[in-house]
C-alpha cells in the first residue's frame, strides 16, 4: 500500500511539473462552456440586408424600416439597379436582398399584383431558411396591419407549454454535452498518452520489473486523472448553475453516481488505447480520430442524433458519451430520479466491464 | 543542405506505418461522414397525441399532422400521465392534447382550444416543433373555412405577394455548405497538428539537440520542417476536391487555382502556428493540449457551423484573429458563388498577415541552445 501511494505521488508530480498542461486542463471546461454558450448559437441575428426599391413609396419604405427595426436584420446597402444584386452577393457580406416590384403601393391597393422578392443566400441551408422565415413573418405582419383584422371564424387557439426549459435556454442542451466531452478528453486521452509515453521511453519496463504488481502500476497512473476529472466536473456544474442558470433539478446523488461510472468507462478506454498504441503519436491520433471526433459529432452534444442516417445512429449507440449525456439530461434538466437512468447505467456498466477486461488481457507485462 | 533535410523528413514520415495511411484516409472519413452527422436540420419529430374528443375533426387533424412528413406519431394515449412518461423517456418530443368537445366548440363557438406540451431541453428543436405544429393547425382551420365556402374573395383588401428564392444552393443541400468548409478543417488538423508533434517528438527523443549542434541555420531547419507539410497539405486538398466532385457532385463555381493560391498561404500560416506551439512545448502531451485548445477555439469561432454574424460582439471581435474564418470564407465563396480574387482581397491580406506573423515568431522563438 505504501508503495502504491508512492507511485501515485510520482504520477501527480509528473502532472504538476507540467504547468502548461495543468492550466489548460483546468480552464478547458470553462472555455468550452463559454464557446458553446455564446459563440455556437444557431440563432440568426444582425443579418446584412441589401434593398432594391424602384418604387420608393410609403409601403416599401415602411417594410424596409420594419426590417431595419427587427433584431434579425440590419440594412447594409441600397441598390440602384438589378445588376448590383449579383455583385453584392459576390462580396459575401449581404445574405438577403429584398426586391420590390415597381409602383408597389398603387398595385397593392388596386390591381393586387404587387410583389416582394426575398433573394436569400442559400449557402448555409439552415441560416437561409431562418432568414427567409423571419423576413416573411415581418412582412406578413405588415400585411395583417394593412388588411385590418376582421374576425375570422373557425379559429383554433394553440397554447404551447415548454416543459423543463420554459425560457428556451440553449445552455440546458449543451452543458450535459460539454460534461461528456471534457471527461472523455481528460480521462481517455491523457491516460493513454501518459502510458504510451512510459512505453516509448522504455521506463515502463523498468516499472514492470519493480516488485509492484503490474495492475497496481497501471492503477497508479489512472488515479490522478480520476481526480482531475472530478475537479473538472465540479467546475462545469458550478458554472452551469451560477453562470448559465441551469438548475440541477434531479437527485445530485444520481448525477454523481452516473458521472463516476462514466469516468470509469473513459479511463478504461484510455487503458485500451494505450495497450494498442506503441508510441505517443499513435495514441494521440487514435484518441483524436477514433474518440474525440465521434464523441463530438455522434454523441448528440451538438447535432441531434435522430436526424442522422440510420447507420450513424447505430454507431452512436456504442459511444459511451451518448448514454452519459442522455442520463445527465434526465437527471439534471428533467429532474428525474434513479429509475430514469437504469438503462444508461446498465449500458455503461457493461461497457466498463468489457473494456477493462479487454485492456487487461491485451496489456503485456513481459518484454517483446 | 535543405535537400537532405527534406529527404530525411520524408523518410521519417514514410517509415511510420500510421501517418501515410492517415493522410489518405482522414479526408475521406471527414468529408463522407461529417456532413451526414453535422447537421442542425430538424426532422422526424416524435409526437404523442391525446385525443379526448374522438370526433371526425380531431381524427382529420391527427391525419393532417402525420401526413405533413415532419411528425412521427409515437402513440395515441388517453391520459396525461402516460403521455408525460413518453416525453421523459425521450420516446416523444411533443404532446398534442385535444380536449373534449373540440369539434362541438369549433362548430358552435367558432373557436376551440388545443394544448401542446413540448420537450424544450433542446430549445431549438422544441421551438421548431411547436411552431411547425401551430402552422399545420392554422392550415387545418383554413381548410375548414375553405370547405364550408367561407373563404372570402379578396374584396379589394390591399394585397401583395412574397416570393422567397434561394441563391447559390437552390435545393438547400447541407453538404454543399459543409464540404468546402470541412476541407479547411482538414488542412488545419493535418498541417497544424503534425508539424507541432513532429518537432516536439524530436525534442523528447533528444534528436533535436543533435541537429542543433550541426551548422544548419535556424531558418533552413524550419523551412525543412515546413515544406513536407506543404506538399502533404496540397495532396490532402486535391483528394478533397476529388471526393467533393465524385460523391457530392460539387465543383467550384470559381477558379480552382484561386483555392490553391490561398491554401498555399493558409498552410504556411497554420504550420507556422504549429511550429510556435512546438517551440514552447517540451512534451508531446503539452503540445497536443495546446494545439487542441486552440484548434477547438478556432473551429467554433470560425463560422464553420454557425454564422459569425450571429455571435455576440465580443466573439465577433475575437473572430478577426481566427485564420480559419478567412479561409472558410474563401472556399465557400469560390465554390458556391464563383467569387474572384477581387472579391477576396481582405481575406488575402489577413492570411498573408497571419503567415508572416506566425513564421517570424516561430523563427524568433526557436532556440538552438535550451
Amino acid at each position: 500500500m505504501k508503495q502504491f501511494i508512492a507511485f501515485i505521488k510520482k504520477e501527480f508530480y509528473h502532472i504538476f511539473r507540467d504547468t502548461w498542461t495543468m492550466v489548460i486542463l483546468l480552464i478547458l471546461p470553462i472555455v468550452m462552456l463559454i464557446l458553446f454558450g455564446y459563440a455556437l448559437s444557431t440563432e440568426v441575428k444582425n443579418t446584412a440586408v441589401a434593398v432594391y426599391d424602384p418604387s420608393k413609396d410609403a409601403a416599401t419604405q415602411r417594410i424596409i424600416s420594419l426590417l431595419e427595426m427587427s433584431e434579425y436584420f440590419s440594412i447594409h446597402d441600397v441598390l440602384e439597379s438589378p445588376q448590383q444584386i449579383e455583385e453584392v452577393f459576390q462580396e459575401g457580406i449581404v445574405s438577403l436582398v429584398v426586391v420590390f416590384s415597381e409602383d408597389f403601393y398603387d398595385n397593392m391597393l388596386h390591381t393586387g399584383d404587387a410583389g416582394v422578392q426575398l433573394i436569400v443566400d442559400g449557402t448555409d441551408p439552415n441560416t437561409g431558411v431562418s432568414i427567409s422565415n423571419y423576413a416573411s413573418a415581418i412582412i406578413a405582419d405588415y400585411q395583417k396591419d394593412i388588411t385590418g383584422l376582421s374576425t375570422i371564424p373557425y379559429q383554433i387557439v394553440v397554447t404551447p407549454r415548454f416543459l423543463y426549459n420554459p425560457e428556451m435556454e440553449s445552455s440546458y442542451n449543451f452543458v450535459p454535452g460539454v460534461m461528456g466531452m471534457i471527461i472523455m478528453l481528460v480521462c481517455a486521452m491523457m491516460t493513454s498518452i501518459s502510458i504510451a509515453k512510459e512505453k516509448e521511453t522504455g521506463t515502463m519496463e523498468i516499472l514492470l520489473v519493480s516488485p509492484m504488481k503490474p495492475l497496481l502500476i497501471i492503477l497508479s497512473k489512472v488515479v490522478p486523472y480520476f481526480f482531475l476529472s472530478i475537479i473538472n466536473l465540479m467546475t462545469i456544474l458550478l458554472m452551469a448553475v451560477f453562470v448559465f442558470g441551469v438548475p440541477i433539478a434531479g437527485s445530485f446523488g444520481a448525477l454523481l453516481f452516473i458521472s463516476l461510472l462514466y469516468i470509469f468507462v473513459s479511463l478504461a478506454i484510455g487503458l485500451l488505447i494505450s495497450s494498442i498504441a506503441g508510441s505517443q503519436i499513435v495514441a494521440l491520433l487514435i484518441s483524436g480520430m477514433a474518440l474525440m471526433m465521434p464523441v463530438m459529432y455522434l454523441s448528440g452534444m451538438m447535432f441531434p442524433v435522430e436526424n442522422m442516417p440510420v447507420f450513424l445512429q447505430g454507431i452512436s449507440q456504442i459511444i459511451p458519451a451518448k448514454w452519459y449525456i442522455t442520463a445527465v439530461k434526465n437527471i439534471m434538466i428533467k429532474g428525474l430520479g434513479f429509475t430514469a437512468i437504469i438503462k444508461e447505467t446498465a449500458v455503461l456498466s457493461l461497457m466498463a466491464v468489457f473494456l477493462i477486461t479487454v485492456s487487461l488481457k491485451k496489456f503485456k507485462i513481459r518484454l517483446e | 543542405m535543405i535537400k537532405y533535410l527534406i529527404e530525411k523528413e520524408f523518410r521519417q514520415l514514410l517509415r511510420n506505418q500510421f501517418l501515410p495511411r492517415l493522410i489518405i484516409m482522414f479526408p475521406l472519413m471527414v468529408l463522407l461522414f461529417l456532413p451526414l452527422a453535422a447537421n442542425f436540420e430538424i426532422k422526424n419529430i416524435n409526437i404523442t397525441v391525446m385525443d379526448n374528443d374522438h370526433s371526425s375533426y380531431s381524427k382529420d387533424l391527427i391525419q393532417k399532422i402525420i401526413s405533413s412528413g415532419y411528425f412521427k406519431l409515437t402513440e395515441v394515449s388517453s391520459d396525461y400521465k402516460s403521455a408525460i412518461i413518453s416525453i421523459e423517456s425521450d420516446k416523444s418530443d411533443l404532446i398534442l392534447e385535444i380536449p373534449q368537445n373540440f369539434e362541438k366548440n369549433l362548430i358552435k363557438d367558432k373557436t376551440a382550444d388545443l394544448m401542446v406540451s413540448v420537450n424544450a431541453v433542446n430549445g431549438t428543436k422544441g421551438a421548431f416543433g411547436s411552431s411547425y405544429l401551430s402552422s399545420i393547425i392554422m392550415d387545418f382551420s383554413s381548410d375548414i373555412r375553405t370547405r364550408l365556402g367561407l373563404i372570402g374573395s379578396r374584396n379589394n383588401a390591399p394585397f401583395f405577394q412574397v416570393i422567397p428564392q434561394f441563391r447559390f444552393n437552390p435545393h438547400l443541400r447541407y453538404p454543399v455548405f459543409m464540404v468546402p468548409a470541412l476541407m479547411v478543417m482538414l488542412l488545419l488538423m493535418i498541417c497544424g497538428f503534425l508539424p507541432a508533434l513532429n518537432i516536439v517528438g524530436e525534442k523528447e527523443k533528444g534528436t533535436m539537440e543533435q541537429i542543433n549542434v550541426t551548422p544548419v541555420r535556424k531558418s533552413t531547419l524550419i523551412l525543412s520542417k515546413l515544406i513536407p507539410f506543404w506538399i502533404i497539405g496540397f495532396i490532402v486538398l486535391t483528394i478533397s476536391f476529388a471526393v467533393a466532385w465524385i460523391f457530392y457532385d460539387l465543383v467550384p463555381a470559381g477558379n480552382i487555382l484561386i483555392i490553391y493560391l490561398y491554401a498555399f498561404i493558409f498552410i504556411l500560416g497554420i504550420s507556422g502556428f504549429g511550429l510556435v506551439v512546438s517551440n514552447y512545448a517540451n512534451t508531446m502531451q503539452q503540445a497536443m493540449f495546446m494545439m487542441f485548445f486552440f484548434v477547438i477555439t478556432y473551429i467554433f469561432m470560425s463560422g464553420l457551423y454557425t454564422p459569425v454574424n450571429s455571435m455576440p460582439d465580443w466573439a465577433q471581435f475575437l473572430s478577426i484573429f481566427v485564420p480559419l474564418k478567412y479561409m472558410i470564407e474563401v472556399l465557400r465563396m469560390v465554390y458556391l458563388k464563383g467569387s474572384g480574387i477581387q472579391d477576396l482581397i481582405s481575406q488575402l491580406v489577413a492570411l498573408l498577415g497571419f503567415a508572416a506573423f506566425f513564421n517570424i515568431w516561430a523563427v524568433l522563438s526557436y532556440r538552438k541552445i535550451s
